[in-house]
C-alpha cells in the first residue's frame, strides 16, 4: 500500500489535535487551552487505498523561537522524513497562523494550509476569500471543521496529490546582502540555505551548533549593531503576512467577540472573579459528594454479595482454607472496596472537570490567580495543576507539563499533594460529619461541603507558602516570563467529554489503583492473620507505633492505618477499623452511627479527629502519585522531597494541635 | 507615549517598541506584540496583574513587569 507521511503543524489551540484525533481515531485529549501536546504523537489512517501516517507536532506560535515545543516542531520539519506538512490555521484568527504557515514554507517544500474552525468563523460573521488566499500563498488551502468532520476528506485527497515546490523566499530588506553573503558560502548545500543563513545571522546558538555537528561550514559575517536582526525578521515576516491577508478576511462586524468579552469581564472582575471561581469549585465538589453516595453503596453491596459465591467456588476447587480467606477476605475485598469508593466520584468529577477544561474556563482561573503565584515566584498555570490535583494528584503532577520553566514545574509538582484528591473525600466527609457537623443534621451535607472547602483553603495557603519557601531556598530563581492565551469559549461536545474523561482519566486512575490494591490487600491479610506467639503481626505493629501516635494526638492503630494506606487513601479508615476491632479483614463503614461508636469507644475526641484529618491530608502522596512524580522529574531527590515536605508539615501541625488542646 | 502596563481597560494603542531580554522579546514577537500593531487592553485580573490584551485577534495575558518593556502610543496621537 502506498504510504504518505504527514506532519501536522499549527499554533496552540487551533484544533490541530482534533484533526489528528478524528483522522486517526485516537483519543489524545484536546483541552481548550494551549500547550496540551508536548511530544510528537504518531497515528495512522487508510483512505481510498492509501495509508496516511500523521505526526502531531506540539503547537507553536512560530518556528523561530527557542522554547521546547518550538524546537521539537522545527527540528521535526527540518530533519525528519515526511512527505507533506499540513499547517493548521484558525479561521477566526488567521493573522495568528499565517506567520507559521510562511515559516513552514521557508523550511519545507510541500506544504498544505488547512483552515480549521470555519463553522466558528461563520458564526462570528467572519468570511474568508479562500481562492485569493490560495493564489497568494502559492499552496493548496483546505477549509475544514474537524469537530463537525467537515473538509477532512478533501484534506486527505489534497495530501495525496500535493507536489513539491520551491522554498518560500521572503524579502528581508536590509538583511538581504548579509543573507546572500552567508548563504553563498554554506557547504554542503542542504535545507534552505537562505533560512540557514538567517539562523546564523540571528546567532541562534541551537542551530549554529546543529549545523556544525552536521559538518556544515560557512563564512562568518557580522551584521552592524545598528540592525536589530530579530526585529527585522519579525517585521518582514509580518509584512509578508499582511500582504497575503490583504483583502482576504472580511468581518461583518468588528464586535464579533462582544459576548465573549462580556463573560470574560465577569469571570475576571475584581469583585466577582475569585468568588465565582470558588463557587464553581464548591458546586463541583457538592455534586460529586452527593451524587457519588448512592452508586457507591450500590456497588459495595453488589460486590459484597459476591463474596459468598466466590468463596464457595474456591472451596469447591478444594483450595486450603487460608488460601480462600487470603483471596476473598484479603485481595478481593480490598479490591472491590477501592473500586466502589473510588469509581463513582471519579465518574462524576472527571466529566465535570473535563467540561470546564474544554469550555475554556481553566485559563481564566490561571489568569485570575497568577498574581498570587508570581508573588511566590511561581507560575499562574500552577492553579490549573492544583485543580487537576483535586481530581487526582497523579493527574495534577502529569498536568504540570504545561508549565514551561523547569523550576516552576518542579514547584507545582512538589506542592500538588496539598490539594486533597478525590480519594480522600469519602473518609474526610465521614470524619467531618461525625465529629464536626453531627449526624442526621438538617443541611448536614451542605455544612460538610463547607468545612471541606475550608480544609481546601488551608491546602491552597500551604501551597503558596511552600511554593514561596521553595523558590527562596532550593529552587531559587526569578519568576520566568508568563504569557497565557485566553482562547475563545467553546461549547464542548458532551459525549466526547464523557467518553474521554471516563475512558482515559477515570479508568486510567482506577487501573492504577486496582494494581496497587491487590498486593496491598494480600499484605493486609497477612498482617492481620499471621500470628506469632499468640498475637497477630498487626497487634505488634500497633503496639510499636503507639507511643509515636500518642505524641501526634493519635494512637498506634491510626498511625498504622495511615502508613498502610500508602497505596490508596480510600482504605485508611477500613484498615483502622480492622485494627480497632481486631478482625481479620477490612470493616465496612457505611453506617456512620456504628463508625462513631467504634471511634468514640476507642478514645476518639474532636482533637483526635482534627489530628487525623491533618495527617491524613498532609502525609505523603499515594504510591501512584509518587511513581508519577518520579517519572515526571526523573529525580530521586525531588521524589524524596515530595514525601518529606508534606510529612514534615503534617507532623508539625499535629504536634502543635496536640500541644494546644 | 506610555508603557503597555499603563494602558487602561478598553483603551487602544499602537505598539512602538518592544524591549526586554531576548527570550521574552522573541516570545512577544511571536504572539503579535510587534511595533506597528494595534493593541487593546481587554481584561484586568482581580489583583490588577496580569492584564490581557487583544492583539491580532487573540487575547493574550502578560504580567505588568513584562508589559513595562512594551512602549505604546495612543491611537491618533
Amino acid at each position: 500500500m502506498k504510504e504518505i507521511k504527514v506532519a501536522l503543524v499549527g499554533t496552540p489551540n487551533v484544533g490541530k489535535s482534533t484533526i489528528y484525533n478524528t483522522l486517526t481515531k485516537s483519543h489524545e485529549h484536546t483541552g481548550n487551552w494551549p500547550g496540551k501536546t508536548v511530544g510528537v504523537s504518531k497515528g495512522e489512517c487508510v483512505f481510498e487505498g492509501v495509508k496516511y501516517v500523521f505526526y502531531d507536532l506540539p503547537g507553536t506560535y512560530s518556528l523561530i523561537s527557542k522554547s521546547k515545543e518550538e524546537v521539537v516542531a522545527t527540528d521535526f520539519v527540518l530533519f525528519e522524513e515526511f512527505d507533506v506538512a499540513v499547517v493548521v490555521c484558525d479561521a477566526t484568527s488567521l493573522e495568528k497562523g499565517i506567520g507559521l504557515a510562511l515559516q513552514t514554507k521557508e523550511i519545507c517544500r510541500n506544504v498544505i494550509v488547512c483552515i480549521n474552525l470555519i463553522d466558528e468563523a461563520k458564526k462570528k460573521g467572519i468570511s474568508i476569500d479562500y481562492k485569493l488566499l490560495e493564489s497568494r500563498l502559492e499552496c493548496p488551502v483546505i477549509q475544514a471543521s474537524a469537530r463537525e468532520n467537515i473538509g477532512l476528506k478533501e484534506l486527505l485527497k489534497q495530501i495525496r496529490e500535493s507536489k513539491e515546490s520551491n522554498y518560500l523566499d521572503i524579502d528581508y530588506g536590509v538583511l538581504n546582502p548579509y543573507i546572500q553573503e552567508v548563504q553563498s558560502s554554506i557547504k554542503p548545500v542542504q535545507l534552505n540555505p537562505n533560512w540557514m543563513a538567517l539562523k546564523i545571522l540571528e546567532k541562534n546558538q541551537y542551530y549554529v551548533n546543529k549545523f556544525k555537528s552536521l559538518g556544515i561550514t560557512y563564512k562568518e559575517v557580522r551584521v552592524p549593531d545598528s540592525i536589530d536582526v530579530n526585529l527585522e525578521v519579525t517585521l518582514k515576516m509580518l509584512k509578508k503576512g499582511k500582504e497575503i491577508l490583504k483583502g482576504v478576511i472580511f468581518y461583518q462586524t468588528q464586535e464579533y467577540d462582544r459576548k465573549e468579552r462580556k463573560i470574560d469581564k465577569i469571570l475576571t472582575s475584581k469583585i466577582w472573579g475569585i468568588p465565582i471561581m470558588l463557587a464553581i469549585l464548591f458546586v463541583t465538589f457538592y455534586i460529586t459528594i452527593v451524587g457519588a453516595n448512592y452508586p457507591s453503596s450500590f456497588l459495595f453491596s453488589f460486590f459484597a454479595s459476591l463474596e459468598g459465591p466466590i468463596a464457595s467456588f474456591l472451596e469447591a476447587l478444594s483450595l486450603p482454607n487460608f488460601l480462600v480467606s487470603l483471596i476473598v477476605d484479603g485481595a478481593y475485598k480490598t479490591l472491590y472496596w477501592v473500586v466502589s469508593v473510588m469509581l463513582p466520584p471519579m465518574l462524576i468529577f472527571f466529566p465535570m472537570f473535563t467540561f470546564l477544561e474544554d469550555l475554556g474556563v481553566l485559563p481564566r482561573i490561571a489568569f485570575n490567580m497568577d498574581r498570587a503565584f508570581s508573588k511566590c515566584q511561581a507560575c499562574g498555570k500552577q492553579a490549573l495543576t492544583m485543580c487537576m490535583g483535586i481530581g487526582c494528584n497523579a493527574v495534577g503532577v502529569t498536568g504540570a507539563r504545561i508549565i514551561d520553566s523547569k523550576r516552576e514545574r518542579i514547584i507545582a509538582i512538589l506542592t500538588n499533594v496539598f490539594m486533597p484528591c478525590n480519594g480522600k473525600f469519602p473518609s474526610l466527609i465521614a470524619i467531618i460529619t461525625i465529629f464536626f457537623v453531627g449526624l442526621n443534621k438538617e443541611y448536614g451535607s451542605l455544612l460538610c461541603a463547607g468545612i471541606l472547602t475550608i480544609f481546601l483553603f488551608l491546602g491552597i495557603l500551604l501551597t503558596f507558602l511552600v511554593s514561596f519557601i521553595l523558590s527562596k531556598t532550593i529552587l531559587k530563581g526569578e519568576a520566568s516570563h508568563f504569557t497565557l492565551e485566553l482562547p475563545p469559549y467553546r461549547m464542548p461536545k458532551i459525549l466526547d467529554t464523557i467518553i474521554y474523561s471516563v475512558g482515559d482519566r477515570a479508568l486510567f486512575v482506577l487501573g492504577r489503583a486496582v494494581s496497587v490494591a491487590l498486593p496491598a490487600g494480600i499484605i493486609l491479610w497477612v498482617i492481620a492473620n499471621v500470628y506469632i506467639g499468640g498475637a497477630s503481626i498487626l497487634t505488634y505493629l500497633v503496639e510499636f507505633l503507639n507511643p509515636v501516635g500518642v505524641l501526634l494526638g493519635l494512637d498506634g492503630v491510626i498511625l498504622l492505618a495511615l502508613l498502610l494506606g500508602f497505596p490508596a487513601n480510600e482504605i485508611v479508615i477500613p484498615i483502622m477499623l480492622m485494627g480497632y476491632l481486631s478482625t481479620s479483614t477490612l470493616i465496612e463503614m457505611d453506617n456512620l452511627n456504628v463508625l462513631r461508636d467504634i471511634l468514640v469507644s476507642n478514645g476518639w475526641t474532636m482533637k483526635t479527629a482534627l489530628c487525623f484529618i491533618t495527617l491524613f491530608l498532609y502525609r505523603f502522596p499515594c504510591s501512584t502519585t509518587l511513581l508519577t512524580i518520579y517519572r515526571e522529574t526523573k529525580s530521586k531527590f525531588y521524589t524524596v522531597l515530595s514525601v518529606l515536605i508534606p510529612l514534615g508539615i503534617g507532623v508539625i501541625l499535629c504536634l502543635i494541635i496536640n500541644g494546644i488542646f | 507615549m506610555i508603557t503597555l502596563d499603563k494602558l487602561g481597560i478598553d483603551e487602544r494603542a499602537i505598539i512602538h517598541q518592544v524591549k526586554g531580554d531576548e527570550a521574552m522579546r522573541r516570545r512577544l514577537f511571536d504572539l503579535g506584540f510587534v511595533p506597528g500593531e494595534n493593541i487593546l487592553c481587554v481584561l484586568i485580573s482581580p489583583f490588577r496583574d496580569p492584564k490581557a490584551y487583544k492583539i491580532r485577534g487573540n487575547v493574550i495575558a502578560i504580567r505588568n513587569v513584562d508589559a513595562r518593556g512594551v512602549v505604546v502610543e495612543y491611537e491618533g496621537d
